[in-house]
């Protein structure tokens, strides 16, 4: 199968983007977007769908089987991880690519998402005393562990914007399991309000996209009995 | 210069990076973690199957000697008796210690459950389902962040090593890359290289990340570092070719119940349990990988994992991740099918050589996880590689603590980097990958090995390579000659030439970059660093 790539492309430093095409020839029905960036990127003289010079696209990639967030964009105007999305999947014709569009462009596909990190920190997520570890948490505790801090729940959120109060679900699930655990949680009930309770509207756009499948509408349940009913603990 | 305190850097953050990280700011020391990209990317993620201490929670009488039997027999004794040790008596605390950070590890009334892997008799695995790296990693990654508030951990992900300078087997500086602005620093004092294992030689191929481009390996050797074990490379038994990688089915399926098997006469022949009776399809990777590539070889045709007698509990309760990952790339349901499986490499038992305390041959210059080669000897048990990422990350950081000086970062410079100085072509690092796989493959020869060998010179004398090529040419090169080097057969080094495991080679080998030449020689378990000085 033959697809045409439209990629969204930006020099280091410049702020103007511009689109540029290339031909990719699918090598089996399972090459996903990763396969292909990967591929036009190992070409020995890179041109692009008019023949002209092109420098390698640059992307970031790691686990290449959706383990580790790094290839977050946007395909077809959905976000995505690159490497869990298969072309074949996309149907024929041009297939756009662009970055994320909540965070800083770097270059080309590479966006600066070190506010993913920062907001964690403001949250003040991490236990400060021994954990509970019941085991009627211990899937809740699995699931929310798998986050992989892609950035796709921030930028499906109609509340999320880079710099506000409402730090986004991509700080739910490792708060919801530090509260959990933990046995004094005040001041981190009061953190959970301020930057996640109050600013959810409850869209739920976060479950649908998740790559990891968290079931973020569930992991919000479970905090508000603890952060914002008080409900006692098991 | 724009800083200058007490301290120690890390270049890595994956598990043993992470535990460095923590155990020195649990002392109150300040580390720099230096990592391409953020933790959540690092290789440590892709772990599966568990991590092995001998808690004996099972009833089975396990013990810390016995684990210390298992790991120094699966590495053919050649890694240091002190250091498995060590490694060994402390697994049960470092577990429990991870239970402490939080990591909802699989348990049942209270008790830490442990499952089968591969080499071991007894149950000795803590895992969390079948993503267990994960799981650990986001642990450690909330407990460090909260010494990164504390302003005892500064990180600095996107930043690259592109280079190392030693003055008289002294760590002078590392110059690392911000891969965002381009721009480039030099930083001295303490570091630890946490920079995983050599699978960036072997691009595509491996279950590992892109990420790991082995860049770190090549610059170490360049500047000095003395390497070692590095013929021993595990290939896992049962691997699957998805895009630009090798998929893992962790050894957990086989811990489980999965087993291997190829058509014989139209009928599934489960080769592993007729050879052997005993550990059945839990033999050591680098036996089981052997028996695949010989019955591959003399019956034809793929070998199968038959995962089809796993129960669903087990499948919902411990493996559920796997399940969903067979299934979405290459859309077979486990459960129903038997799934065609073949060895892949998956990682690398040789790397910088560290005594038992993780200190190289660089003075101020330590190595844990993956890029140390100390624990595993000729062959790693499965479930003892995160084990030593998390023991290695905390010893490494005891050791560099002792000797904390000041950390100094340059004033960054914009201009300082240019292709020549990190840069590396793909069409190189191709070619070098398939010099080095049709050398290192499961299966050996001399012949074989000196046509590796003169292809790479060859390679070397290219016009327009990059420093970085260069220098990875140089490694790959140490790598092939190890193997050449070793004529016998022992755990992943199989000669067919030398088919026999023989006493005189008992011994790490150990490689060198001195006078620009490279030197291989054979030392004594743990001597190296005494024997290399002579």
């Amino acid at each position: 199968m033959r697809s045409v790539l439209k990629i969204l492309r930006r020099d280091r430093g410049d702020n103007r983007s511009h689109w540029q095409c290339f031909e990719y020839e699918s090598q089996s029905e399972s090459d996903t977007v990763a396969a292909a960036l990967n591929s036009i990127n190992s070409r020995n003289k890179l041109v692009d769908i008019n023949g002209a010079p092109a420098r390698a696209i640059e992307w970031e990639h790691s686990c290449l089987q959706k383990k580790c967030g790094a290839c977050a964009m946007v395909i077809n105007g959905k976000p995505c991880l690159a490497c869990g999305t298969k072309l074949s999947e996309l149907g024929s014709g041009c297939i756009t690519i662009q970055p994320l569009k909540k965070f800083p462009v770097i270059c080309d596909l590479v966006v600066d998402r070190s506010i993913l990190f920062e907001n964690l920190k403001r949250m003040r997520a991490w236990l400060e005393n021994d954990p509970y570890l019941s085991e009627g948490f211990q899937d809740l505790a699995y699931e929310s562990s798998e986050c992989i801090q892609c950035g796709c729940c921030l930028e499906v959120c109609p509340n999320f914007y880079t710099g506000g109060s409402f730090f986004g679900m991509s700080v739910l699930p490792v708060t919801m399991r530090i509260i959990s655990e933990s046995a004094e949680y005040r001041e981190l009930s009061k953190l959970y309000s301020k930057h996640i309770y109050n600013g959810c509207g409850k869209s739920l756009a976060c479950k649908k996209i998740c790559p990891k499948g968290i079931d973020t509408e569930k992991m919000l349940v479970n905090a508000n009995i603890l952060a914002v009913w008080k409900r006692k603990k098991r | 210069m724009i800083y200058t305190k007490k301290g120690v850097n890390i270049i890595g953050a994956g598990l043993s990076g992470l535990l460095a990280a923590m155990t020195l700011a649990e002392r109150g020391i300040e580390c720099a973690v230096y990592s391409s990209q953020p933790s959540e990317r690092a290789q440590s993620v892709l772990a599966e199957g568990g991590i092995n201490a001998a808690l004996d929670t099972m009833g089975e009488k396990d013990s810390p000697d016995e684990h210390y039997n298992d790991t120094m027999k699966g590495g053919c004794y050649i890694a240091s008796e002190d250091a498995v040790k060590g490694l060994t008596d402390n697994a049960p605390d470092m577990v429990k210690k991870l239970c402490r950070l939080g990591v909802p590890f699989n348990r049942d009334k209270g008790r830490l459950l442990l499952r089968n892997f591969g080499g071991q008799k007894k149950k000795r695995t803590a895992f969390a389902k079948s993503s267990t790296g994960k799981i650990i990693m986001t642990a450690l990654i909330d407990e460090v962040r909260k010494y990164e508030n504390k302003g005892l951990v500064k990180r600095y992900p996107h930043h690259e090593l592109i280079d190392m300078t030693t003055i008289n087997g002294r760590l002078e500086s590392f110059a690392v890359r911000d891969s965002f602005s381009g721009e480039v620093f030099s930083v001295t004092g303490s570091t630890i290289l946490c920079t995983g294992g050599l699978n960036g030689f072997f691009e595509g191929v491996t279950t590992g990340t892109t990420q790991n481009t082995g860049n770190a390996a090549a610059i170490a050797f360049d500047a000095g570092v003395l390497m070692s074990g590095l013929e021993f490379i595990q290939y896992h038994p049962t691997t699957i070719g998805i895009c630009g990688k090798r998929m893992l089915i962790s050894e957990a399926a086989r811990g489980e119940g999965g087993r291997l098997y190829i058509l014989r006469d139209g009928k599934p022949w489960y080769f592993m349990e007729d050879k052997y009776p005993e550990l059945k399809n839990l033999m050591p990777r680098d036996v089981v990988s052997r028996e695949m590539f010989f019955a591959s070889r003399e019956y034809g045709g793929e070998i199968f994992l038959d995962m089809t007698g796993i129960k669903d509990t087990i499948w919902e309760k411990r493996l559920s991740d796997l399940r969903e990952e067979i299934i979405s790339y290459i859309h077979i349901d486990p459960r129903i099918t038997p799934v065609p499986v073949s060895p892949g490499i998956h990682f690398f038992m040789g790397g910088i050589y560290t005594d038992n305390r993780h200190k190289t041959n660089i003075d101020g210059l330590y190595a844990a996880g993956e890029a140390a080669c100390i624990y595993h000897g000729a062959n790693r048990l499965g479930g003892n590689s995160m084990l030593g990422a998390v023991y290695g990350g905390m010893t490494a950081a005891l050791s560099a603590a002792e000797t904390a000086g000041e950390i100094r970062q340059s004033k960054p410079d914009g201009n300082a980097c240019n292709d020549h100085m990190f840069g590396s072509s793909v069409m190189i690092r191709e070619q070098l990958r398939d010099i080095l796989l049709s050398g290192l493959g499961i299966v050996r020869n001399e012949n074989e090995l000196l046509q590796s060998l003169d292809k790479l010179s060859l390679l070397e004398k290219e016009k327009n390579i990059g420093a970085t090529d260069q220098k990875r040419i140089r490694l790959g090169k140490a790598m092939i000659l190890s193997a050449l080097k070793r004529k016998e057969s022992r755990g992943a080094h199989y000669r067919m030439d030398f088919p026999e495991t023989s006493d005189k080679y008992r011994k790490q080998s150990v490689a060198l970059y001195h006078n620009e030449k490279i030197e291989i020689d054979f030392c004594h378990p743990g001597d190296a660093l005494k024997e290399v000085q002579k």
